[in-house]
């Protein structure tokens, strides 16, 4: 493999000199070797990779904007040379949110549409049904869109590697913002009733000794009045929200009737606040807006939405100006990595490659504010995050460092430097 | 001894051995085709079968005894955790799963058949609907024994070593599924040309006419009832051998809706109606599922493209064939025959199962 990889530095390099003046465009047909079908999904121009997505259901508002964003990134890259001139087709199908049809659609991208590797596949309960399926298959899975820890089983699914901080490193490093900034009050806890929400919890009781009240919820019940008001009752000064955007929506506009103020620290999920903005809106029939969210405390793993400062945000946002929220940012990421995943496994790829390619190349210079955490003993995308705060106008502002940690590790503090991106927004 | 004689010598009769003939041909053809096409291909021809299963069941419940089942779904959940459950620590055979599955559903249906018995009408479907909402939420209320909404995993079924080493999974499981549904359908055929079978069909046209004649309404509809729930409950057994998982949110009250909606596109109250309509709720959503990311359509669109066609399928379906897939092609053999014998015909397509030669 080494060797393989020497040689294809090699011939890079003498692609890089032989394209100094040349367009970009014409790269990819002057390589030295020449492409290969080197596995299924692969062909001479073309690399083929499958997804599974609520396009349609419950879980559809704002998730369904994920992967046309990525498809966007992909489109993006395609138009520039694509990657060793091959262009990705990415074929990602509706599962409405409902693990049996993920099963089915699943089947149908691996025997049928024949794809290279499984990209983004969202949702916990989703992709809980295939992670065996896919492994059994070899095929693949990369950058699961949840962070749920279940994907760092390198032994038991090899293929299987998951791309956000997963949600107790989360909980651990706003449980360790909660005692540093907010000591002395009294800490109530609102998460869902799934291993998003009890991932959640996991991190925050490592650091947090004592909690006022513990309330959960199912995404089934709309009605959050009994929890918030247990949590009134409880006198938590602070709520720590494990909770989907809709659910955050529904506790704030709670809270709100009932004239409970507490600080409100939501999990990165739960709080996009172009999301939030709309959904207060809708949900409260236009009597609040945004302005519920002032004072809320979340994290972030990826540059803020708002900052359009930011070279990260710029290139996005330069690909896809509208629909621009979280959601659009998060599959726009997630589309980079996959990109510098898949170059790393070489001119001519196989499944195998490619995890091997993310195992042992450490993958470095992508959009996050933290690193990436593969390694052969680990499938976890990025290892921490940076706790922020929205303001007034609805822009949110980075508080403290970047933190990084493993489920049952310390928490370490991050010193590297935020990468920027290459100038023509694709990784080298 | 006599008796014994007598029974071998019912056995044989011309129905059942017309059944059992067919089914045979059946089997086998379907064994030819399912070896000749792709893994994806056999995985929805098992789809297909699994609920063939379900719907000659539901539609023996409302084609021929006219209750109407909306929950469907719900008896589907109850014979896939009954086999999820079974499975979890244990490594149990197919062949002793299955009847479980089916007899903790025929069970859950006895219960829920005696209650339905009083009821007709838009009450019964409201009744059955409950069912179709609330059955699934136990498995969520009680997380600890059926998992959640991340449900219970089932490990595939291995096809035995003799088939060979690339023998797919898929294929093996649509050679089981099509066993049990032609199964299924041939002691069903059977049962609706005996006297049972009569007395549904006179419970469904006229209740007080059908008391009058000596049959106990009430008991004949719970048997239906029990009968329709025991395939539904075999079908989400194999359901869940088929997906691999069982989780509340595969037992929904579109699974209910759809099981309706497709004998009523295939024809209500004939076996190979519920087999068209299985076919049209497999295909219909398996060829336009991918059309959101291939045609360079607007995702608000794109993404509900499949529903549209979905439902435009329903729709168009009712207004060309209001009897169903079934009774239209009935009608158009029958048209055919009568041009070929010269002769007017004032065949309407009306399924008729007592006669299906349609005369």
């Amino acid at each position: 493999m080494n060797i393989q990889i020497n040689q294809m530095t090699t011939a890079m390099s003498r692609i890089a000199i032989g394209c100094a003046v040349a367009l970009l465009a014409a790269c990819g047909q002057s390589t030295s070797t020449a492409n290969t079908a080197s596995a299924p999904g692969i062909t001479a121009s073309e690399i083929k990779i499958g997804s599974t997505q609520p396009l349609t259901g419950p879980a559809a508002p704002g998730y369904s904007e994920i992967a046309p964003a990525a498809n966007a990134y992909f489109q993006y890259v395609n138009a520039h040379g694509g990657v060793f001139g091959r262009k990705i087709t990415y074929d990602y199908l509706d599962d409405g949110y409902n693990p049996t049809t993920t099963s089915s659609a699943t089947r149908k991208l691996v025997l049928q549409d024949k794809v290279f590797a499984m990209f983004n596949a969202l949702g916990t309960p989703t992709h809980l049904a295939v992670v065996d399926y896919l492994n059994t298959e070899k095929v693949p899975d990369l950058f699961v869109a949840s962070g749920c820890n279940c994907w760092n089983d390198p032994s038991t699914h090899p293929y299987t590697f998951g791309w956000q901080t997963d949600y107790t490193i989360e909980g651990k490093i706003l449980g360790q913002y909660i005692n540093q900034s907010l000591s002395g009050k009294k800490v109530g806890y609102f998460y869902q009733n799934d291993e998003f929400g009890l991932d959640g919890v996991k991190g925050l009781d490592q650091q947090l000794t004592s909690v006022a009240s513990r309330q959960n919820y199912v995404p089934t019940n709309t009605n959050v009045t009994p929890q918030i008001s247990a949590l009134q009752a409880s006198g938590a000064q602070v709520v720590v929200s494990f909770s989907i955007p809709a659910f955050t929506a529904l506790a704030l506009l709670t809270a709100a009737k009932l004239h409970y103020n507490p600080i409100w620290v939501v999990s990165n999920v739960g709080s996009d606040v172009p999301t939030l903005t709309g959904l207060l809106t809708k949900f409260s029939n236009g009597a609040v807006g945004g302005q519920l969210l002032t004072g809320m405390v979340t994290d972030a793993y990826l540059p803020l939405v708002t900052d359009a400062s930011n070279p990260w945000i710029a290139l996005f946002k330069h690909i896809q100006p509208t629909p621009w929220d979280g959601n659009v940012l998060y599959g726009m990421a997630a589309a980079y990595t996959f990109v510098q995943a898949i170059k790393a496994a070489g001119q001519n790829p196989t499944r195998a490659g490619l995890v091997h390619a993310l195992e042992t190349t450490k993958l470095t210079g992508g959009p996050g504010l933290a690193p990436y955490g593969y390694s052969s003993s680990n499938h976890l995308g990025f290892l921490g995050v940076q706790v922020a705060k929205i303001g007034a106008d609805g822009s949110a502002t980075t508080v403290g460092p970047v933190y990084t940690s493993s489920d049952s590790g310390p928490i370490n503090q991050y010193s590297g430097t935020p990468a920027t991106p290459p100038s023509n927004g694709i990784p080298s | 001894m006599r008796v014994s004689v007598f029974k071998w010598r019912s056995l044989l009769t011309p129905t059942l051995s017309r059944h059992l003939g067919l089914a045979l041909a059946a089997f086998i053809v379907l064994l030819v085709l399912s070896s000749q096409i792709g893994a994806y291909d056999d995985y929805n021809l098992a789809a297909i079968a699994i609920f063939v299963i379900a719907t000659t069941g539901l539609n023996l419940l409302t084609g021929v005894n006219g209750q109407l089942s909306l929950g469907h779904g719900a008896l589907m959940a109850v014979g896939a955790y009954s086999t999820s459950l079974l499975l979890r620590g244990h490594d149990l055979p197919l062949i002793l799963v299955l009847p479980a599955s089916l007899t903790a559903a025929a069970l859950v249906g006895a219960v829920f058949g005696v209650a339905a018995a009083r009821l007709r009408g838009p009450y019964l479907a409201g009744a059955t609907l409950a069912l179709a909402v609330g059955l699934p939420q136990i498995a969520t209320r009680y997380s600890h024994v059926f998992g959640g909404e991340e449900g219970l995993t089932v490990a595939p079924q291995v096809a035995p070593a003799w088939l060979g080493a690339d023998f797919p999974p898929e294929r093996w499981i649509a050679w089981i599924a099509i066993a049990a549904a032609l199964i299924t359908m041939v002691l069903l055929g059977n049962l609706l040309q005996s006297s049972v079978g009569r007395r549904f069909k006179a419970v469904r046209d006229h209740e007080a006419a059908a008391a009058l004649a000596g049959i106990n309404v009430a008991r004949t509809q719970v048997v239906a009832f029990v009968v329709s729930a025991a395939c539904a409950g075999l079908a989400g057994s194999l359901f869940a051998y088929w997906a691999g998982l069982t989780a509340p949110a595969g037992f929904g009250v579109a699974l209910s809706l759809q099981l309706v909606s497709a004998i009523v596109i295939g024809g209500l109250g004939s076996l190979s109606g519920a087999v068209w309509g299985s076919i049209v709720l497999v295909f219909v959503p398996a060829l336009t599922g991918g059309m959101a990311s291939s045609l360079n359509l607007p995702s608000a669109v794109g993404n509900n493209l499949p529903l549209l066609i979905y439902g435009a399928v329903l729709v168009v379906a009712m207004l060309v064939v209001p009897y169903g897939i079934d009774g239209g092609l009935r009608r158009l053999f029958a048209l055919a025959r009568a041009r070929w014998a010269g002769a007017a015909s004032n065949h309407k397509g009306v399924v008729d199962w007592d006669d299906p030669a349609g005369g």
